[in-house]
Order: structure tokens, then C-alpha cells, then sequence
């Protein structure tokens, strides 16, 4: 064996480690895209989740100004954990608003009173009807809505704080 | 006192290593400073290792929750053999493992091997210090097993209930024999690289060591794949998952090398090859193990992964196997060609034999990583599966399996008049074997087939090589290839007949209905919850019927307490024809349940073939080293 042959498998080697290095400082991002990004917001119309609020409609989203829709329920524990930070994102100026999956009206008021209430409108999805059409599979789930009712990301699954930046990015970049 | 006697076990080995690591570099330069004391410091050094370890067991046994990796892998209610096995079902525990074996393995070889000269002993044990000092870097600076915890929990947090079986207490160890003995063929083949002794006494030194660590890793592949079919409760028993890939590489590897080092111990041939296939061997090792731990590929095999591991094990790959082969392109060219041999020669037979293995290795290589080359050069994100692997790796398997109908038939250097009597009953075989699949099984489909026709035809010419000698006086290692081969041929038939002919039955059923899968009616007779030592479960009850035969079988699906997880419990009958197989599921909450039954005729023969093959490695490995101990020469 002469040459640059036996340097072959030094240098196919190199490349292999080369390539798991890359890997390592880039871990996959195993993040699932929304397969409604990009897309309008099914129409719907939802009553009110509790007596003295306004009911929340697809057409309420489109008003030229971006929003964070807002999957929950009172019977889910990490909802009460994404509370606060909600809270702190109206705080900066978001425009929050609540989706309620299967839930009852005093168990959500018992649920507002005990943990804060970051919405400015709640709808009652008491069906999950629309949580269907938004393509979620569980509460919480959070959708970032541009001012023309066009989805631009979906987080599945609570936001935590590490989430926050990547929000507020989403929310800016709707916001053009 | 347990934990910090481990810890101090584990630092004086590891600067015994260092020592041993650099006598080998002044012997090198000054011939002095013998082998007697590098002997010495490996067999010190396997012993403290091994103390390491077993403080380790014993903290679990003894469930000291001070020590941090018991209290975060074990729990007090678990029955003592999980509790034991808690020790390696753990990153920490799993690297303090594969450091013991190697610093046994070490003080084996600084023990037992006498053939070698002193240089060549020397930086052979220089070599294993090298690796284990990276080890041991590892362990005490990324990975320390006896970490204590202040104040300790009241209790630990359990064990993942997926690994509270006894296939997997004993999987990952007999894996981790597996990639440790390939460490000692790759100290030698560095070793003999350095002091230009690449020879038929290099091959008889190395082959024991890849023969045991063949045997282990063929039973920890075996088992593993017998554990992912009952335990996962999918049915299947091979899913070409990046972990499973991960085991199957150093596999073919040893298996390429076990056959080409047959070729450089007999006749001195395959030098250079039979170098890089050492190299590889390991470095396939030490890639999956970096696979397994980083997380850097997606599997279902949910380890805990970190990064910063991840980066460790990578720097003490890119150390070893680059270091390895730079001085394989140093000083291949001082490697002399070894003798000729024919097209038509066992030599040329077991070349075939590597260079499929090699092209199966590569297809296995680039699938398992093209996810990763594909998103690293084009940023496209794609999984490589089943089809891929099954499409490439079936026809060139079965292509090396056409190769074993005749191959160690053939005689060493050149075979003037091949054997062609000799080789006419394992071709008969074949086709008559082909014939019945027409007649029992026409609708089969063509790799099946083929699958089938080789396996009956390999039956038959896998015991050739034994027809016509005085088996009393036939070697053992003869009988070990013949068995092996023959494991082979039961292995490859029981694929081919689950891949073609199994059943399946997937349905919601209440208690009293009646379902059939393939020739069985199973009666979803009765559902009753059950208590375990730390866990519930609901438990159906299904009766099975088939003429007269009559089977009552009960899957579960249980719910674990510590930490709260739920399993299904596979319930499997086997009979001598195959394998009834039943998961209970979900509830669909209108009272019914989701039952998934599986009818696999002869699924069996795939496990029985792995044991097989193991056996004849088992016949080889004894064959062997009693021969070399009869000659005087102590291994």
C-alpha cells in the first residue's frame, strides 16, 4: 500500500469526526413546525368562558395587530406554571388571548381568581372543536397570530422561561 | 466509606495507568524497565478497577442513598437483582463497567500471554493504559459514579421499569465484553505496528481475544434483540435503530476480522487489511458507544444524554482511532506483502467473505449517519429506515450466505480441482429447499424465498467441512466454524419465515368476544387487575385455541409507582412451530380494549441461530486455547 491511498482512511476518519463535531455544536432542532404556520386561522366564533367577559371570534384576531392565542384548561397543571409568564409577556405589550378547552365556568373562575388572568378574552371551546381545527392535540399550546389572522408559530406544550426570547421574537416579527 | 473506597480505587488505577503508559514510552527509548514490571502495574490495575466496581455494587445493594447515583437510579423497594443491575443501567455505573473490563482484560493479557516478545508486551500494555487513562479521565472528571449528595433523599427515584428485566440486566454487560476485548485486538494491532511485528504470531495472539469479544457481542446482540421484541411489544425483533446499528457495526467488523485473521494466522496473508479491520473493529466500538450517549442521533432508545459527554467520548475517539490510523499511513509501507494466494482458495473465499461484510458495514455506516451528513452539508432533515436498510443489506447478506454454500470448502493457497463433489449437496440442498417453498408457500415473496432456499442448502454444506474425517480427531475450532455456520442457516430461515408468513390481529375487543389470528382463536376471556412488588397492572386473561390445543395467556399493562411509568407486559407462547404473541392496550372507554395478537411461525429459529453462532465461537474460542496451552506456549 503506497501513496496518498493509506492516508485514505486517516483523512475519511477526519471528515466522520468533522461531521460529528458540527452535530455536536449544532444539536438537531427537533422542533415539529405547525402545519398551520403560514396559514389563516379556521374561522370560529366562541361564546364567552365565563360571565362578564367577551367571547373570542377568528375575526377578533385580524385586527392589525399581532396576538397570542392561548390554549388552556383549568384541570391542566402545566397551564398554572405558564400563567405567570403570560402575565409578564401582556406586561411587554402582548395582546393575550385564552382559549378554554372542556372546562366549566366556575372551575375557570376559581382557576383565574387562584393564578392571575393574563387574557384579554376568553372563548369556551367546550367541544374542542376548535382546538381540533387548530390542529393542537393538548393544552397548553400557544399560537403566535399576525394582525391578518395569519399564524406564524406554534409552541406545543407549556412555555417555560427559556421560551420567553423566541416569543417575543415571534411576536416582533408578526408585528411587521 | 464504600463510595470514597471506590473513588480511591479508581484514582490509583488511574495513575497506575499513567505509569504503565509511560514505562512503555521509556522502554521505547532506552529498551530498559522490562516487561515483568508493566505485567505488574496491569494486573494492580485491573484488581483496583475492579474494587472500584465492586463498591459501586455495593452502595446499590446496600441502597445508600448518600451516593448520588443511587438515589437517582435505584430505589429501596426494587428486588435486589434490579437493584444490582441499577449499577450499569446508568451512564456513570455503564463507564465505570467498561473501565473494569478493560483493566481486567488488561491484567488477562499481562497474565496469560507469553508469545509476545518483551517489546512488543510492553507497548501492547502501554497501549491499553493509554486508552484506559482516557477512561479513567472520563470517569473522575465528566462521570464520577460515587458523587455523594448532602443532605440524602429518603429514598431513590427508581429505575426506567423498561430495564427492570432480566434480558437487560445482563444486555448491556455482555455488550460492553464485547467492545472491550475488541480494545485488546486493537492494542496488539497498534502495538505490532510500532515494533513492525505484523505476522501469522500477531493473528494467533489477537484471535482469542476477538474471538471471546465476538461470542459476547453476538449473545448481547442476540438478547437485545430478543428484549426489543418482547419487552417494546411492537412484534418486531429488529428495527434498525441507530442504537441497534450501533451494536451490529462492531459486529460485522469482528466478524470481517475474525475471518481475515484466520488468513494472516495460517498463511500470513491480509496484512495490512487485517490491520485496518482491528482498527476499525474498535473504532465502531467507540463510535457506538459516542452514538448511544451524546443523543447526537434521534433513536427510541431514550438514554440519559449529555452533550458535554458526548464531546469527552468524541475527543477520546478522535484521539485514539486518528492516532491509530496516522500510524497505520506511517507505517503500512514497512508492512511486507504477505504470501500470494489463488482466486480459487479459502484465502480467496474469506476475502469474499470480508468484502461483503465490509460493503454491509459501510451501508450500515452511511444510513445510520446520513441523517445527520444530509441536514451538516444541505440542512435537509430526513430518517434513514427499515426500507433503506432492508432493500441493501438483504440481497448482499444473502449474496455472502451463497458464498458460505461452498467457500470453506475450498483449500488453502490455490484449489486446482475445486471440490465439486464436495460442494453438490449443499447446492442440491438449496434447490430442493427452494422447490418446497414453491410447493408449500407460492404467493412468497423473492427474499424470503431465496432466504429459505440458502438457509436449507447452508444446513446441509455448514456440516461438509466435518464429512469424511475422524470426527474424534477433528479440531475443535472445525466443529466451532461448522456450528456457527450452521447457526447461520437456523437464523436466516427463521427471518425469512417470520418476514413472510407472520399474522397479525389488531382490534377492540370486550371481554367475551372471540378473535382469530392466523390459525388461533383467542377468546378475550376475562380482565382482572394485579399487584406487583412496585407496580399495578390490569391483567387480561385470553384463551387460545388452535384443534386441540388449548393455551391460556396474560398480558398486562402495568403502571410503575417509582418513577411513575406504564409498560405493557407482552404475554408469548412458544410452541415448537412458532410464537403466539399478545399485547394488551388502551381502553377505548366504551369497555373495550385494544388487543394486538401476532401469530410468528418459527420467530424462535432467529434467537435459537444467534445462540447457535455464539456456541461455535464458544467451540473455536476452547478449541483453540487449549491447543496453544498443550504446545507449551501458555496462550
Amino acid at each position: 500500500m503506497k501513496g496518498v491511498v493509506r492516508f485514505l482512511p486517516l483523512l475519511l476518519f477526519l471528515m466522520l469526526v468533522g461531521a460529528l463535531v458540527w452535530r455536536l455544536v449544532h444539536p438537531s432542532n427537533v422542533a415539529v413546525p405547525s402545519r398551520l404556520a403560514g396559514k389563516a386561522l379556521p374561522a370560529f366564533s366562541l361564546p364567552p368562558a365565563h360571565s362578564g367577559q367577551t367571547g373570542l371570534a377568528s375575526v377578533d384576531l385580524a385586527t392589525g395587530e399581532p396576538h397570542l392565542v392561548n390554549l388552556f384548561a383549568s384541570w391542566c397543571v402545566p397551564c398554572i406554571t405558564e400563567i405567570p409568564l403570560l402575565q409578564r409577556l401582556k406586561e411587554d405589550g402582548a395582546r393575550v388571548v385564552g382559549i378554554d378547552v372542556r372546562d366549566r365556568p366556575e372551575a375557570l373562575a376559581r382557576f383565574l381568581a387562584d393564578n392571575g388572568n393574563p387574557f384579554q378574552a376568553i372563548g369556551a371551546d367546550t367541544d374542542s372543536a376548535v382546538q381540533l381545527a387548530l390542529g393542537s392535540s393538548g393544552v397548553p399550546e400557544t399560537f403566535v397570530v399576525d394582525g391578518r389572522g395569519i399564524v406564524r408559530r406554534q409552541f406545543i406544550g407549556g412555555i417555560s422561561e427559556a421560551d420567553l426570547p423566541e416569543v417575543r421574537a415571534a411576536l416582533a416579527k408578526a408585528a411587521q | 466509606m464504600m463510595a470514597e473506597t471506590g473513588l480511591a480505587a479508581l484514582w490509583c488505577a488511574a495513575s497506575l495507568a499513567l505509569l504503565q503508559l509511560l514505562l512503555g514510552l521509556g522502554y521505547w527509548r532506552h529498551r530498559s524497565g522490562g516487561p515483568t514490571a508493566a505485567r505488574a502495574l496491569a494486573v494492580a490495575q485491573g484488581l483496583l478497577t475492579l474494587v472500584a466496581f465492586v463498591a459501586l455494587l455495593a452502595s446499590f445493594a446496600t441502597s445508600d442513598m448518600s451516593v448520588a447515583l443511587v438515589a437517582h437510579n435505584s430505589h429501596s423497594a426494587k428486588p435486589m437483582m434490579y437493584k444490582l443491575a441499577g449499577a450499569w443501567g446508568n451512564h456513570e455505573g455503564s463507564m465505570l463497567l467498561w473501565v473494569m473490563v478493560l483493566g481486567l482484560s488488561g491484567a488477562a493479557l499481562a497474565l496469560l500471554e507469553r508469545r509476545l516478545d518483551d517489546a512488543m508486551t510492553v507497548a501492547t500494555l502501554a497501549t491499553q493504559a493509554a486508552i484506559a487513562l482516557g477512561f479513567f479521565a472520563f470517569l473522575l472528571i465528566a462521570s464520577n459514579p460515587f458523587a455523594r449528595l448532602s443532605p440524602a433523599p429518603p429514598d431513590g427515584q427508581g429505575l426506567n421499569p423498561l430495564l427492570q428485566d432480566p434480558g437487560l440486566a445482563f444486555h448491556p454487560p455482555t455488550l460492553y465484553l464485547g467492545y472491550v476485548g475488541l480494545s485488546v485486538a486493537f492494542s496488539l494491532a497498534v502495538a505490532a505496528l510500532l515494533t513492525r511485528q505484523v505476522g501469522p504470531l500477531l493473528a494467533r495472539a489477537m484471535r482469542p481475544w476477538v474471538l471471546a469479544a465476538w461470542i459476547f457481542l453476538t449473545l448481547g446482540i442476540t438478547a437485545g434483540s430478543y428484549w426489543a421484541y418482547y419487552e417494546l411489544g411492537w412484534g418486531g425483533w429488529w428495527f434498525w435503530d441507530p442504537v441497534e446499528n450501533a451494536s451490529l457495526m462492531p459486529w460485522l467488523a469482528a466478524t470481517a476480522l475474525l475471518h481475515s485473521l484466520n488468513v494472516l494466522a495460517a498463511r500470513g496473508g491480509l496484512r495490512a487489511w487485517t490491520m485496518m479491520l482491528a482498527v476499525v473493529a474498535f473504532s465502531m466500538s467507540m463510535l457506538g458507544t459516542f452514538l448511544v450517549r451524546s443523543g447526537v442521533l434521534t433513536s427510541v432508545h431514550a438514554f440519559a444524554v449529555d452533550p458535554t459527554r458526548g464531546s469527552f467520548i468524541l475527543a477520546l475517539l478522535a484521539l485514539y482511532i486518528g492516532g491509530a490510523l496516522a500510524l497505520f499511513a506511517a507505517r503500512i509501507g514497512t508492512v511486507r506483502e504477505g504470501a500470494r494466494f489463488a482466486l480459487w482458495s479459502r484465502e480467496g473465499g474469506l476475502v469474499a467473505n470480508n468484502l461483503l461484510l465490509s460493503v454491509i458495514l459501510g451501508i450500515v455506516l452511511v444510513g445510520t449517519l446520513y441523517p445527520l451528513l444530509a441536514e451538516a452539508t444541505t440542512g435537509e432533515k430526513l430518517s434513514v429506515g427499515p426500507p433503506y436498510f432492508n432493500a441493501t443489506v438483504s440481497p448482499l447478506a444473502l449474496l455472502l450466505v451463497a458464498f458460505l454454500l461452498f467457500a470453506p470448502l475450498l483449500r488453502w493457497r490455490h484449489d486446482t480441482r475445486p471440490k465439486r463433489v464436495r460442494t453438490l449437496p449443499g447446492a442440491a440442498a438449496t434447490v430442493v429447499a427452494l422447490g418446497l417453498t414453491f410447493a408449500v408457500a407460492p404467493a412468497m415473496t423473492v427474499l424470503p424465498r431465496l432466504g429459505l432456499a440458502l438457509a436449507g442448502g447452508l444446513a446441509i454444506a455448514s456440516l461438509l467441512p466435518l464429512a469424511g474425517r475422524n470426527l474424534r480427531r477433528t479440531p475443535l475450532a472445525t466443529w466451532g466454524m461448522a456450528t456457527a455456520h450452521f447457526g447461520v442457516a437456523v437464523a436466516l430461515a427463521g427471518m425469512a419465515i417470520d418476514s413472510s408468513s407472520t399474522v397479525e390481529k389488531l382490534a377492540a375487543a370486550r371481554p367475551g368476544e372471540t378473535l382469530t389470528v392466523g390459525p388461533w382463536a383467542v377468546t378475550f376471556a376475562d380482565l382482572q387487575p394485579v399487584v406487583g412488588p412496585n407496580w399495578t397492572a390490569l391483567e387480561a386473561r385470553l384463551d387460545a385455541s388452535r384443534g386441540d390445543t388449548r393455551l391460556t395467556l396474560a398480558p398486562q399493562a402495568r403502571t410503575f409507582s417509582n418513577p411513575a411509568t406504564e409498560t405493557n407486559e407482552t404475554a408469548i407462547a412458544t410452541l415448537w412451530n412458532g410464537q403466539l404473541y399478545t399485547v394488551l392496550g388502551k381502553p377505548d372507554g366504551d369497555g373495550r380494549w385494544q388487543l394486538r395478537l401476532w401469530w410468528k411461525p418459527f420467530v424462535t429459529l432467529i434467537w435459537l441461530g444467534g445462540a447457535l453462532i455464539a456456541l461455535g465461537g464458544t467451540l473455536a474460542l476452547i478449541g483453540r486455547v487449549w491447543r496453544d496451552w498443550r504446545r507449551g506456549s501458555r496462550l
